[in-house]
């Protein structure tokens, strides 16, 4: 079996986001792998590790020429192959999913890994987007996996709580905290996945158009008071805090 | 018609079901604004939903008992083909945005994620998002004879019971096997206000030291002064509380008057579900911790100090 992992490529968490012309500006930005990907990465290192019949762990990614690194570092976790589907042009969620699910049909996968949130456009609809292209089933927000033969039994969150699952490949698994720790490239790695194979694909080929557009983006920061009371008299303090929350915050009675 | 699919849960209308009724109306797409209920024995949530609402469909049968991604995209992808659907409109909650994408990849249509403000521009629509852990807010558009849409919980004001109740029918749907079997389920239930319901919220993060002095400090401070109860990740991961309780990028989105975190960090992926709070009260030992960037009132102090401090003066 085949495991497809996802990789997107996204500001560091700690990065500060600036705009510029209405559209976040990445000029100069750090960028990582999307930190809810890694564990889909890590994961699938996981499941072949403990013994389940992985045959190939291949990583794609669909973006600019940048996108490059994403895949490296993925590489060097110890993927063994990636797909970089080379574009400028930003696809949403639903658009994007076209792209993953026609790879993972011409790939054979049985196993789609992909971060449960994005830490850039904060979307959670891509993991169910290309499940239901595939018509295959999802879990996602997974935070614990297993995969016996064909049959993946975990743990993941929903509303109110969490659940075990049971359910036969091929699926879609969303991925998050809490799964694994990802590990880091060791040197070694980092070298060896120089020569693993990075194919380059065009996005010609997947009939992918967006269907959403980005008409403005603002940061909105909320002004703060940023009062700050001195701590070193905690009864004085206490005081003040009721005082300021009662009568100037009114948001006590 | 915008078809609104019903959020309800313990037999109740859910709060964000008036809300999608809200912004429904605000939309400015066409048709009569109509609520899908489904799952079984849920007589009283239409009631409920027609008071809001144009009409109501509603599907009663055992398949849908408890809520399943597949099974819920497709009910409502048929309901929206037959009524021919101009806007679906589905909650924001976990399960809401699970399925919705399955909805909008079956009707070939866009989908608006998580939105907070929507508005018709012509034949389009438009809508305001967060993106980048809530640190930007995005103006998106779309444009297609049908378009899905989930709304973020608390964005809307809760609609009204109008005058008129809707007119109520029942639906009859060909859905398919759930594939994915559920095996056990924990529910964490907080005997607290509804986190996303409470005014004041106080949450606790790993500087309050350990479970007990969580109880003494976040719940005797929330228990004084009438507040819901949060946490950090990092406190949910310890075991210290439960999931229910997380507020951030992987817990909830909250925006209360006043959030008062004490030994909380501010890491962004916690101020992503926080960071929209009308007031913001931090209590840290450490003068440099994020949090006070974002806070109106800042106390750098120790918990251990600072707290029983404030749980006695607000007993006074
Ligand atoms: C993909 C992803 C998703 C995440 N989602 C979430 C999420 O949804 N919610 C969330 O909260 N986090 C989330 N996190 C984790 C987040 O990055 C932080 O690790 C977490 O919020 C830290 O929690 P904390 O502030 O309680 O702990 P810490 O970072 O350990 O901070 C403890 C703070 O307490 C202070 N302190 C210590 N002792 C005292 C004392 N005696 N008195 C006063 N102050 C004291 C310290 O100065 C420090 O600032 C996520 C991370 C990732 C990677």
């Amino acid at each position: 079996m085949k495991i497809l992992t996802l990789v997107r490529q996204v500001p560091d968490a700690e990065a500060r986001v600036k705009i510029n012309a209405q559209n976040v500006d990445l000029e100069g930005t750090t960028l990582v792998i999307d930190g809810m990907d890694e564990y889909g990465v890590e994961e699938a290192l996981r499941l072949r590790e403990g013994g389940a019949g992985v045959e190939e762990i291949v990583a794609l990614a669909v973006g600019p020429k940048r996108v490059e690194d994403a895949l490296r570092t993925a590489l060097a976790m110890g993927v063994d192959r990636a797909i970089h589907v080379e574009t400028d042009e930003k696809l949403d969620p639903i658009a994007l999913s076209r792209v993953v699910a026609q790879v993972a049909q011409a790939e054979g996968a049985g196993l789609i890994l992909v971060g449960g949130q994005e830490a850039d456009w904060d979307s959670q609809a891509l993991g169910a987007a290309t499940a239901e292209r595939l018509g295959w089933p999802q879990l996602t927000w997974t935070n614990e996996l297993k995969l016996e033969g064909e049959t993946l039994t975990g743990r993941h969150d929903v509303d109110d709580g969490n659940e075990s699952f049971r359910a036969a490949l091929p699926a879609v698994v969303t991925t998050q905290q809490g799964l694994n720790e990802p590990r880091y490239p060791t040197l070694p790695n980092i070298m060896k996945a120089k020569k693993k194979e990075l194919r380059k694909d065009d996005l010609g080929t997947y009939g992918a158009q967006p269907t959403v557009r980005v008409v403005q983006s603002e940061i909105q920061t909320r002004a703060r008071l940023n009062k700050m009371i001195d701590g070193k008299d905690p009864q004085a303090a206490a005081e003040q805090l009721l005082d300021l929350l009662r009568n100037e915050a009114k948001v006590l009675a | 018609m915008i078809l609104i699919v019903a959020e309800h849960a313990g037999g109740k209308l859910a709060k964000s079901t008036l809300e999608m009724v809200t912004a429904a109306r605000q939309s400015g797409r066409e048709g009569p604004v109509t609520v899908l209920v489904l799952g079984q024995g849920v007589a009283d949530i239409a009631n409920a939903a027609a008071a809001v609402a144009d009409q109501v469909l509603v599907a009663d049968m055992p398949q849908l008992a408890t809520y399943n991604a597949e099974v819920w995209a497709a009910a409502t992808a048929q309901i929206a083909q037959e009524g021919e659907a101009s806007t679906i409109i589905i909650g924001g909650s976990r399960s809401g945005r699970e399925y919705a994408p399955r909805v909008a990849v079956k009707l070939d249509a866009p989908y608006l994620e998580d939105v907070i403000r929507l508005s018709a521009q012509g034949n389009a629509l438009q809508a305001q998002r967060y993106t980048y852990l809530a640190r930007v807010t995005e103006t998106v558009e779309a444009e297609a004879p049908v378009i899905v849409v989930t709304v973020k919980p608390g964005s809307f004001a809760p609609a009204a019971a109008a005058g008129a109740s809707g007119e109520q029918y029942d639906v009859e749907l060909d859905l398919p096997a759930p594939r994915v079997e559920v095996t056990g389920k924990s529910v964490e239930k907080s005997s607290r206000v509804a986190l996303t319901e409470a005014d004041v919220i106080v949450t606790g993060g790993r500087g309050v030291g350990s479970p007990e002095n969580f109880a003494t400090y976040v719940e005797g401070l929330a228990d004084r002064i009438g507040a819901g109860v949060g946490a950090t990740r990092a406190v949910v991961d310890a075991g210290w509380r439960p999931y229910a309780e997380q507020v951030g990028q992987t817990g909830k989105t909250v925006q209360p008057g006043a959030y008062i975190a004490l030994g909380v960090s501010g890491a962004v992926q916690h101020l992503s579900g926080m960071g929209k709070s009308k007031y913001i009260v931090a209590i840290n030992k450490d003068a440099e911790a994020p949090i006070f960037k974002v806070a109106d009132y800042g106390i750098v102090g120790d918990v251990n100090q600072i707290v029983p401090a404030l749980i006695e003066a607000a007993g006074k």
